[in-house]
């Protein structure tokens, strides 16, 4: 029960898009496209889930015995930076219709300030490790629901008549200002901790 | 001792990674089609995405990968370009449609009338917000040169009564001119045309002709006088069916009909506005 709300917290309650307003550069490059957005949605997913399991192997491993947890950042930023650059090779290599579907996204979040976001949220609360890995399963999956919704919003905005001035990025920013309040709807229903 | 750890770690942490790195990309190394990379040594690298691809790697990787893509696509690369791609994808060579970026207006300083001054920012887009430009003529080119900025391959000039003029030498058809300008003056024709309608106008003939001296006035009688019905009047705007223009007729008598002399000839390299060479033009028409 515990699990499954931590997970249902970090993916709607605390959406890192819609309520905390990370991520937003992804989240307004790559909804143009509904199929571009899932896989997108997929790429975050998986990093952020095993980047954050290998930083928190890292963080407990050797930063806390050794009291740098003030290095926290710079690790993680090494650590997810090196991960998602094997992880491109690897999955170039030996699956290539993976790398068909979300290959060209990989580099895309390996800058991203969410994937950094939750190992330092993480080490912040001193998660243990499962606890850890839900959290980043439950932020990713709310990421890509949120980037999901958004492309399919922004499918129907080409239809739309919209004033010139805020053609484009303007009425998308509107757009996700819409969706972040309807998101404030879930607000304090789970709390963060 | 905490700084003699910090070394250590950091240090450790970016020599492991490097290593790793460095012995992952020997071991999973993917090799690519050479032919992508000759392709995309011999595109123009003007990343304009004229191709419909995001720049001229990606049209590279596409048309050496998909056996439906055309060999042609690259538009400024023109024919030289498009027999190279054909030649090493082994696909069948196809021409090239060659365009031109022709100018829609010849309302110079000294023909069309300004309504007020204009101070802003010196772009036609925000320009046209203002008001909608100084320019009486409210379809009209405003001057400002935001397509001579937009072009990558330095086919504009601003002549100095105030008209972009299209270097046909260095223009490459690839539209990013057309694309910029708020009130597409500019459009792109097909390079051979005979004929061409100096104007953008929609206004109706009064006011056209209160606002600037070539305008199009839409008298309609290019379209009456044209023998194979290639002229008529759309919107208040003389449009020429250019496929049968140029297929049928070789003594174009819409030139020398035209009250306003909106319609002139299509000569390369010419502005219209340039009266000099206008007038040269016409006298190639006359001998014709």
């Amino acid at each position: 029960m515990e699990y499954i709300l931590l997970f249902l917290g970090a993916a709607v309650v605390n959406n890192f898009v819609l309520t905390r307003f990370l991520g937003l550069c992804i989240f307004f490059g790559v909804s143009k496209n509904f199929n571009a957005s899932v896989s997108m949605g997929m790429a975050v997913i998986s990093v952020m889930t095993m980047s954050s399991m290998i930083a928190w192997v890292i963080s407990n491993g050797i930063l806390v015995p050794l009291q740098l947890t003030f290095l926290n950042t710079i690790v993680f930023v090494i650590v997810i930076a090196t991960f998602v650059q094997l992880l491109e090779m690897f999955i170039k290599k030996f699956v290539p219709t993976l790398y068909g579907v979300w290959g060209i996204y990989l580099l895309l979040v390996a800058t991203n300030c969410i994937v950094l976001a939750v190992p330092l949220i993480n080490a912040d609360k001193h998660y243990d490790f499962f606890t850890s890995t839900v959290n980043a399963l439950g932020s990713s999956s709310g990421f890509a629901l949120a980037l999901i919704l958004m492309s399919s919003l922004r499918e129907k905005l080409q239809y739309a008549k919209v004033p010139k001035t805020l053609e484009g990025l303007g009425v998308s920013f509107v757009l996700a200002g819409l969706l972040a309040l309807s998101f404030q709807g879930f607000g304090g229903m789970i709390p963060l901790e | 001792m905490i700084s003699l750890y910090i070394l250590f770690v950091l240090v450790g942490m970016g020599a492991l990674f490097g290593v790793l790195i460095a012995l992952a990309h020997k071991k999973m190394a993917v090799e690519t089609d050479p032919r992508i990379h000759e392709v995309d040594d011999i595109l123009p690298k003007g990343q304009c995405g004229a191709c419909g691809y995001a720049g001229c790697m990606a049209y590279a990787e596409a048309v050496v990968k998909n056996p439906d893509v055309a060999p042609n696509l690259c538009i400024p690369g023109k024919e030289a370009v498009a027999l190279e791609v054909a030649r090493i994808t082994g696909k069948n060579p196809a021409p090239v449609e060659l365009k031109l970026a022709t100018v829609r207006c010849a309302g110079t300083y000294a023909k069309a009338n300004r309504v007020f001054e204009y101070k802003g920012i010196r772009d036609c887009v925000a320009a046209n917000m203002l008001q909608g430009g100084s320019k009486g003529c409210r379809y009209g080119c405003l001057g400002y040169g935001t397509c001579k900025e937009a072009c990558q391959f330095g086919a504009m000039t601003m002549t100095p009564e105030g008209l972009p003029r299209v270097n046909p030498e260095r223009c490459t058809g690839c539209g990013k001119c057309a694309q910029v300008c708020p009130r597409s003056v500019i459009q792109l024709y097909d390079l051979g045309i005979h004929v061409r309608v100096n104007c953008n106008s929609r206004d109706k003939g009064q006011v056209s002709r209160q606002n600037c001296q070539v305008s199009c006035i839409a008298c309609g009688i290019c379209s009456k006088q044209c023998p194979h019905g290639a002229i008529k009047i759309d919107n208040f705007l003389a449009v020429v069916d250019h496929a049968v223009c140029r297929e049928k007729c070789s003594d174009p008598v819409c030139l020398a009909k035209c009250p306003t002399k909106a319609i002139t000839l299509a000569v390369l390299g010419v502005a219209p506005g340039d009266e000099d060479q206008l007038d040269a033009a016409s006298g190639i028409a006359a001998r014709h």
